[in-house]
């Protein structure tokens, strides 16, 4: 069923979705996940990429299909749309009903159950950003949903979140910059509820990583790229059946490749980290990888990888606040209910303001993320307010991680509690680059 | 749909804002900053401005008297209104000058009580006066339900004596907003706040302070000794046990707060324009879009103090916008102001840090402010409750305590 061009049907398709997959209830996630680890998944083993389908181009576009910016609002505000809220209610109850309980194992194995990252294929999150001409969720641009959407997941928990949402990444950045060939090739595989894994690889295995002068080179030739480097901490690296890679392009800048995991000149080593180890972080091994001029994205425009580095870092925004209320509500009934010298520690100062900044940190990085989200789903320029939330998520999202731990004291050092974990993967927002998308 | 930008309606309210503390603040801020207790005579012209900026705006002023919550008019949907143009438009003033804002006749913080809790025959005497605040007494700052000040009723007039300081703008003001008990053994529940006249006799001024920073702004004490106040000029219900008793006069707090948090963003951000200038002409330019750690400690610096700000702003923008909407905002309202109180000390100190010399010496304009600017900061953090308390408001509603468990 194709929904109206109506505003309003932004992320219907997807309510619907989670609707009909929580009244079949057939996930049983519950259960502890089977204990099975990829071959892939121990490090200093590198294989090469999964075995990848062919991408055919099914249906010829003439001209890419672009959702529209929203163009609507005029005055302040901060209620999302009740579609919105519907949708991050939904996004919530996945979280806590099904990511939360199976976090703890998918961080042992290094991977996302498999019927959970179907799940989350089914919920038809990376139809978001894809526009309803191409089989996604709505007409308008919404980076708020996106930001409303990776925030709740987080709230489960952030290393699972970015397993589920590292194919969005991808989907998103082939409707915003792909060409028509490049979208009916790719598009209608990667949004259908049984989409190969795909993920978006910016990061490099380097001390005060700069997106911006990227180790990793292409270098043109008679008939497609050449393209030499590593890319690291790239999610579902070894599941993932297309990459989309940011690499240098001589003469050019920074730019972005289509590679399939298919290609001879890839291989795939696991990478094992602090923390992000439910999404099987991975590095990427280029060698000598040869590209067709197709494969190149958004014509290594500045503004479009400029566009895709802030998008991606809202994304990690969106994660740190997601984490960050996570362990804010675990530390109040946490605060209320322990006892030390006779009362409730929750009735110290040096405790309750610690929670009270907690409280006000996390508003604030949720106001300068949506700020940020809202001027680029207007297409109004937001390079700076995204570096503004950056600053502010990647600082104080760590600060909650550490505060977390040490209000527990012992508990929050032991895996008994999640806390431990939170620490672990908000390091990660710090210093990460691509992965993400909003 | 989410969106945080500064409504366009309110362009030129902000514009209009802007030109007055560009054009009458900024050229007199040194000079009364140095002349502590002159009154700044230039304030009476802009005063009538004001009122024409009020009036043009309709319900959207840029004063004090803005925070008042009307009665719901039906209208339905999300508003902006007199809440936010006020942030707004204060935001603007204190990247002139706060002490200056705090000296404007008519919006003092009293006239803020005064339309948060007024009746309307109340509001119809003192709406059009200016009006003071005094709550601080020489034995409690914070600790408000401890204040000693009496109201005793004796037929048509209640009778105060004791003793109040801080009063910002005590000595211009023409009224002064007075908290006192009427029963002390009956702690918060029976303090109330009292619209007292200047001049009323036993209501006695006794001295102006020194201070470190908002000089242009007087600070006075005073001493109520059987101050007789009609009774008609006691703000909200004087029954104790009507139980809205204190709570109402802490209302004032919700509509205070986002102001003195406007203060500290306007003043902020004039720290940081003036530190942006000095960077950039020593050689740092300030690339949004590289990792910070990739450029100087000074680039990294300001942009975790640009993003310090934003917070601070937003916070505001949020507390105002809910009191627009008429949603609950004492908690947001302090966590703007616990926010933008710290955010303003610590970019100006830092600020001053920065810039150096040329920070540290005082000047005319410029950067020749930057260290006025750390003085006047200072008070933001403090006065109309200070980090500590707004810290306590948010962790008693974060963890449901009261007062006597989380103390």
């Amino acid at each position: 069923m194709r929904l109206t061009r109506d505003a309003m049907g932004l992320g219907l398709r997807v309510l619907n979705r989670i609707a009909g997959l929580q009244s079949m209830d057939r996930l049983g996630l519950r259960k502890p996940a089977e204990s099975v680890i990829y071959g892939a998944s121990r490090a200093g083993f590198a294989t090469s990429g999964a075995a990848s389908r062919v991408f055919r181009s099914t249906r010829a576009l003439l001209q890419p299909a672009r959702q529209d910016p929203q163009r609507r609002g005029e005055l302040f505000d901060l209620e999302p749309s009740p579609e919105q809220s519907m949708l991050r209610e939904a996004c919530l109850d996945f979280a806590r009903e099904q990511l939360r309980p199976a976090a703890l194992q998918a961080d042992t194995d290094l991977q996302i159950p498999a019927a959970l990252r179907d799940a989350s294929g089914e919920l038809g999150l990376h139809l978001l950003g894809v526009p309803e001409h191409l089989g996604g969720a709505g007409p308008e641009r919404s980076v708020i949903s996106g930001a409303l959407v990776a925030e709740a997941l987080a709230q489960g928990d952030l290393g699972l979140a970015l397993a589920c949402l590292a194919p969005s990444a991808v989907c998103t950045a082939l409707a915003l910059w792909g060409d028509a060939g490049q979208q009916s090739t790719y598009l209608p595989a990667l949004i259908g509820p049984q989409g190969p894994a795909a993920a978006l690889a910016v990061q490099e295995p380097a001390a005060l990583f700069d997106p911006f002068r990227l180790a990793t080179g292409a270098r043109r030739t008679p008939d497609g790229y050449v393209l030499d480097g590593i890319k690291s901490m790239v999610p579902l690296a070894a599941q993932a059946e297309l990459f989309i890679v940011a690499a240098h392009l001589e003469g050019r800048g920074p730019a972005l490749f289509l590679v399939e995991s298919s290609n001879p000149g890839l291989a795939v080593q696991a990478e094992p980290a602090m923390g992000l180890r439910a999404a099987a972080t991975g590095r990427l091994l280029l060698d000598k990888l040869r590209l067709p001029l197709t494969a190149l994205v958004g014509q290594a425009q500045a503004q479009v990888y400029a566009d895709c580095i802030c998008l991606s870092r809202l994304g990690w925004c969106a994660l740190a606040i997601g984490t960050a209320q996570a362990a804010l509500d675990y530390l109040v009934p946490y605060a209320n209910q322990r006892i030390a010298f006779g009362e409730p520690i929750s009735h110290r100062q040096s405790v309750a303001f610690a929670l009270a900044t907690m409280a006000i940190d996390i508003e604030s990085m949720r106001l300068l993320t949506w700020r940020a989200a809202s001027c680029a789903e207007q297409a109004l320029p937001f390079a700076e307010a995204t570096a503004l939330a950056r600053r502010l998520c990647a600082e104080q999202g760590m600060r909650i991680g550490s505060d977390a731990v040490q209000l527990l004291g012992g508990h929050g050092f032991v895996k008994e509690h999640p806390v431990e974990r939170w620490y672990r993967d908000l390091r990660a927002v710090g210093f990460m680059e691509g992965a993400v998308l909003l | 749909m989410i969106r945080l930008e500064t409504p366009k309606k309110f362009a030129g309210l902000v514009h209009q804002a802007s030109q007055v503390a560009r054009q009458i603040f900024r050229p007199i801020s040194r000079r009364y900053d140095r002349a502590e207790h002159t009154y700044p005579r230039e304030l009476d012209a802009l005063s009538a401005l004001l009122d024409g900026m009020n009036a043009a705006g309709g319900h959207s002023g840029a004063g004090a008297a803005g925070v008042r919550r009307k009665a719901a008019d039906g209208a339905t949907g999300n508003r902006n209104g007199a809440n936010l143009s006020t942030v707004l438009g204060t935001m603007e003033l204190c990247w002139g000058d706060v002490g200056l804002l705090l000296s404007m006749p008519r919006q003092g913080l009293g006239n803020a009580a005064i339309a948060s809790v007024a009746s309307e025959e109340q509001l119809a005497r003192f709406g059009n006066r200016w009006a003071a605040m005094a709550i601080t007494e020489p034995g409690c700052g914070s600790d408000s339900a401890a204040i000693r000040t009496t109201a005793m009723a004796d037929g048509d007039h209640y009778v105060l004596n004791g003793e109040k300081i801080y009063v910002t703008a005590g000595e211009r003001a023409e009224l002064v907003v007075v908290w006192a008990t009427l029963d002390r053994s009956r702690g918060r529940a029976a303090i109330r706040s009292f619209v007292v006249e200047k001049g009323t006799p036993g209501f006695d001024q006794v001295r102006l302070e020194h201070k470190l920073g908002i000089r242009a702004s007087d600070t006075a004490a005073f001493v109520l000794r059987d101050v007789r106040v009609p009774r008609a000029n006691l703000l909200g219900d004087p029954d104790i046990d009507a139980g809205k008793g204190f709570s109402g006069v802490m209302q004032t707090f919700d509509n205070t707060r986002p102001l003195v948090a406007a203060m500290a963003v306007g003043l902020t951000r004039a720290c940081l324009e003036q530190t942006r200038e000095l960077l950039s002409s020593a050689g740092v330019n300030i690339d949004p879009l590289r990792p910070a750690y990739a450029q100087s400690a000074a680039a990294a610096e300001f942009l975790r103090m640009q993003a310090d700000y934003e917070a601070a702003r937003l916070l505001t923008l949020q507390a105002a916008w809910m009191a627009d909407n008429r949603k609950p905002n004492s908690l947001q309202a302090s966590m703007a102001k616990a926010r933008a109180g710290r955010t303003a000390t610590e970019v100006s100190l830092k600020c001053v840090e920065l810039a150096g010399s040329l920070g540290y010496a005082e000047g005319d304009d410029g950067h020749g402010l930057l260290e006025k600017w750390a003085r006047d900061a200072k008070i933001l953090d403090i006065f109309e409750g200070t980090q500590q308390i707004q810290l306590l408001i948010v962790a008693r509603r974060l963890l449901g305590k009261s007062s006597a468990e989380l103390k």
